[in-house]
């Protein structure tokens, strides 16, 4: 088990070299930060030494490693928009987005999942036909999209929430937190309903897909002729046998959220490692959007990491190869 | 007739289909007494496990009783709404699958589901149902039964699951057991270790069964009386060794004369020509009459009923002249 961890961590840095390898030298390509940053009316002396400052007259390989030995190190760089260590423009954005994302998973676990259980027991009820439906457009409608209709019903129609921004804040140790006062509670509703409708959407019809094909199975059938009553079998037996699919979807969803909250972040002004990012590239910031694409790769893994481990912990026939056992047959 | 443990009357069990309503089992009725086996034997879509699977209450949609009444110890039992039949299940009517390899949940340990049914029907704490657990495991033939009741299904070989089952399936002490082909799936030579394993439980516990199966031989083993099945309805029924040694209705012929014998003279096996009827398709008058070598006019025409013939009951026109005798000798 510890050898299995260790290979993954391993395998992990892999993948975590190459994403910062491909970010780096993407971004060595999208444009010139020394142009942003000099101003119109500097010399072309300035402009060499400024280059020169930065280290970006050395080659590109020479850049590359540095990155990496910094990053090694905990040293993320200088953003070149704001002058900062990118670690504490990192540190100061990342709760908005965690919290963000942990608050759209967990709707999209709480609602979803009840919803796809409901829909898988009831296939033919005038109720889970509406719900299949509805989710058929959280699925279809882009996120843009959702995040301004949301916006015009209850920011610019009913004046019930606050249209961008994140309220007020608490700050715990480095943790700035929105979720202790009112006004952060309220700000981040609306971000993450739009943020989870899709989520929400898509673990509603994996469950109910997922319900519909264990309940066929035999051991239902036997669970039910064993007399268990209707909510051992279907929340006990039925359910338990859904989770793995489900845990991988959203635990890949939930990385998605971390990672994808650019759209959502811009559309609410949410002040996030998204926006970060998308304020990034509009300046060439490049040790900013290089960071920030190896934390994502970072989340990956880790969440990656944790699904796999979970796997484990569900189903039994996983951890050991007794007598009889069939592997991973579901 | 009165003191019998189960009744089944004009039994009926219809598929409701675009193309019209399909009738699998037709008009059927039988009893079985308190602690004795009753084997049901015929060709795969005779309806003997669908009979088996009305009497306890599991017919898959769309398929349902269209007829008849089921009465267990003198009480109905095949309307009742379907928690007061989840009551009866398990606890007086127990039941046993075909395939144990997917007859247990994967992802509980057996000793788990085991006090969980028992802890469904019966009033016993924790660490009692789990004492009783390791006792029925013990009694269905598992060796160190206090280890293994903390494994997994897939830590079992397919005959210790099935004991699994069966220790299951006996575990609120029912007073009937519906066995649906318990042994198809499993190695020949694990079949008749389980088949002396179900006859000494149930005769130790004075449980009576209901064995559904295609296997001639187990029922000449086990059963006391024996119903032939043939397209929906009984062809015969009686005590096992009047069948097995004197069968009456063609078809059981057929099946008595498809049986191999050790030491027999070598000659080709006798066989029923053609098949059994579809569902779709069943002929008028008997069932049985294009592929039974005795059939006149009149099996073309009108439907048998199951008449008496000596000790067991035919549904043969073969015999209404006997009968008729008899009622003149009588």
């Amino acid at each position: 088990m510890i050898a299995y961890v260790l290979r993954r961590l391993i395998q992990s840095m892999l993948v975590m070299l190459t994403v910062a390898f491909v970010a780096f030298s993407l971004f060595s390509f999208v444009g010139d930060p020394v142009a942003n940053m000099a101003g119109e009316d500097a010399s072309q002396r300035d402009r060499d030494q400024l280059r020169r400052d930065l280290g970006l007259a050395d080659p590109f390989p020479l850049r590359f490693v540095r990155f990496v030995g910094g990053v090694l190190q905990g040293e993320f760089g200088f953003s070149y928009r704001n002058l900062q260590p990118v670690a504490r423009l990192i540190v100061d954005r990342l709760p908005a987005t965690v919290e963000l994302a942990v608050s759209a998973t967990a709707l999209a676990l709480l609602v979803g999942v009840p919803m796809g259980v409901y829909c898988g027991l009831n296939r033919s009820s005038a109720l889970a036909q509406a719900i299949q439906a509805v989710s058929l457009v959280g699925i279809s409608l882009p996120t843009f999209v959702t995040g301004i209709l949301l916006i015009l019903t209850f920011s610019v129609g009913l004046g019930w929430l606050p249209p961008f921004g994140r309220g007020d804040t608490v700050r715990i140790g480095w943790w700035q937190t929105g979720l202790l006062s009112v006004s952060g509670i309220k700000s981040l509703l609306l971000p993450s309903v739009t943020l989870a409708m899709f989520q929400m959407a898509l673990v509603m019809r994996l469950v109910r897909s997922e319900m519909m094909e264990v309940l066929r199975k035999d051991f239902i059938k036997f669970a039910r002729a064993r007399g268990l009553t209707s909510r051992a079998v279907n929340f006990g037996h039925a359910l338990r046998n859904t989770l793995v699919p489900v845990i991988t979807i959203t635990g890949l969803q939930f990385g998605s959220a971390v990672a994808f909250a650019i759209v959502t972040e811009t559309v609410f002004q949410w002040p996030g490692l998204g926006l970060l990012f998308v304020q990034a590239v509009a300046y060439v910031d490049i040790p900013v959007m290089a960071t920030y694409l190896v934390l994502i790769s970072f989340f990956f893994v880790v969440i990656n990491l944790v699904v796999d481990l979970l796997y484990y912990a569900i189903d039994p026939r996983l951890r050991d190869g007794g007598p009889g056992g069939t592997g991973k047959g579901r | 007739m009165s003191s019998a443990l189960l009744e089944v009357r004009n039994l009926r069990v219809e598929f409701p289909t675009r193309r019209g309503t399909l009738r699998a089992v037709d008009d059927i009725s039988f009893s079985i007494a308190p602690g004795e086996v009753l084997g049901v034997v015929g060709e795969s879509g005779a309806g003997k496990s669908l009979t088996g699977a009305a009497i306890i209450g599991l017919l898959e949609p769309p398929g349902r009783i269209a007829a008849g009444e089921i009465l267990l110890e003198g009480r109905r039992i095949d309307n009742l709404p379907y928690e007061e039949l989840r009551k009866i299940r398990g606890r007086q009517i127990g039941a046993i699958f075909q395939d144990p390899l997917t007859s247990l949940n994967p992802l509980y340990r057996v000793g788990d589901q085991i006090i969980e049914t028992i802890r469904t029907h019966l009033p016993l704490s924790e660490a009692q149902a789990r004492k009783r657990a390791i006792d029925l495991l013990q009694e269905v033939g598992i060796s160190s039964a206090a280890e293994r009741v903390d494994h997994y299904p897939h830590q079992f070989s397919g005959g210790m699951r099935q004991r699994v089952v069966i220790a299951l399936a006996l575990c609120a002490e029912p007073r009937l057991i519906v066995a649906d082909e318990p042994t198809t799936a499993l190695d020949v030579s694990i079949q008749a270790q389980i088949i002396t394993l179900i006859k000494r439980l149930c005769r130790e516990h004075k449980t009576a069964v209901m064995l559904v199966t295609h296997d001639m031989g187990v029922i000449a083993e086990t059963a006391d009386r024996v119903a032939v099945m043939y397209a929906g309805r009984i062809a015969e029924i009686g005590p096992v060794r009047d069948v097995v040694q004197n069968a009456k209705h063609p078809y059981t012929q057929g099946l008595m004369g498809a049986i191999p014998s050790i030491g027999g003279a070598e000659e080709r096996l006798a066989q029923i020509e053609g098949s059994m009827p579809r569902l779709t398709a069943i002929p008028p008058g008997c069932a049985f009459n294009p592929r039974c070598p005795k059939a006149f006019d009149r099996c073309r025409v009108d439907r048998p009923e199951p008449i008496p013939v000596g000790t067991t009951q035919v549904a043969c026109w073969l015999y209404e002249d006997a009968r008729a005798k008899e009622a003149v000798h009588g």
